[in-house]
């Protein structure tokens, strides 16, 4: 796959994200180091929430999408990390068994003014899990290097 | 931070600090958020973030779990005062969360928040949602992190 330049993305276009199998031991070594709630921990105390069994804290769901955004595109890209996330989501739960993949639409593209080396993408990124159902959605603007500017 | 009625707009929340390794950074991103400026020394010199930094999910990660350690210790306190214990749902989303300084390997970054908007959950009966604008920031005095996050809330009767 060629490297992705600011200059490559278009409005409209829409990114394949990479694909993820989510673990029960998976869900419950995130939750016991960042998110050490109930519904996060253990299925026998996690029905006594809302929730309903045993789901994966929010922050591991975006962590997920991140490493689906790296597979995806960001990794073979000129990135130049991210200001931060408008808005997102969490739609429905994640849960142990699922299979989490996704895309990312490209609603606005502009050049920096004040950083010529860079110009900045706007997305709509959506998770979806192996029902076809998003999970959760986010828009954030990442920075990107322009073709040709030194790095 | 108690149980819904008992939540003020306007109280403060201290969650703590942390102090970010270049071991946890590197795991992290390796697991995650695998770009270079987060896994390598040598590529993060070489990068415009100049030295290895944090991806901002891990960051945004430990901003979580001195919320909930927090949140543990209010419980505790709850229950000293003879007050029942507040109670938490889950998250329906956030708004303008804002990396807005590289966090490096080394920076200690303190979080605290305020509740700036609580209301009842049209959806969940007896449950509120509460909104907590919340910032981390370095060692140097300098806000690194900023979010404005929403949660479920018990209300007294479901407690």
């Amino acid at each position: 796959m060629a490297k992705r330049y600011f200059e490559d993305f278009a409005i409209g276009e829409k990114l394949p994200l990479g694909t993820r199998h989510v673990t029960r031991a998976e869900i419950i070594a995130f939750a016991a180091e960042f998110d050490p709630q109930p519904f996060h921990l253990d299925e026998r105390v996690a029905g006594d929430a809302m929730v309903g069994g045993l789901i994966a804290s929010g922050w591991h769901v975006g962590a997920m999408f991140m490493n689906l955004l790296c597979g995806g595109f960001l990794v073979e890209s000129s990135s130049m990390g991210s200001p931060g996330i408008e808005t997102l989501k969490w739609q429905r739960p994640v849960r142990p068994g699922d299979t989490l993949t996704g895309y990312s639409i490209v609603i606005e593209v502009r050049a920096s003014k004040s950083r010529p080396e860079m110009g900045i993408v706007r997305f709509r990124h959506e998770v979806v899990n192996q029902a076809g159902e998003v999970v959760m959605w986010l828009e954030n603007p990442i920075l990107f290097g322009r073709r040709g500017a030194p790095s | 931070m108690t149980a819904y009625e008992r939540i003020t707009i306007g109280d403060s929340i201290v969650f703590g600090a942390h102090r970010f390794t270049a071991e946890e950074i590197k795991r992290f991103a390796v697991a995650y958020d695998p770009q270079p400026f987060h896994t390598d020394e040598a590529a993060a010199a070489a990068s415009h973030f100049g030295a290895l930094c944090a991806s901002g999910w891990h960051t945004s990660a430990v901003m979580m779990r001195l919320f909930v350690k927090y949140f543990a210790s209010e419980i505790e306190r709850t229950k000293a005062r003879g007050e029942p214990a507040p109670q938490l749902g889950p998250s329906p989303g956030f708004d303008d969360l804002k990396w807005l300084k590289p966090v490096y390997a080394g920076d200690e970054i303190a979080f605290s928040g305020t509740i700036i908007a609580k209301r009842e959950s049209r959806s969940r009966p007896g449950w509120g949602i509460v909104s907590i604008e919340t910032t981390g920031v370095n060692q140097k005095g300098e806000p690194v992190f900023a979010y404005t996050g929403h949660v479920f809330a018990a209300m007294a009767e479901k407690t």
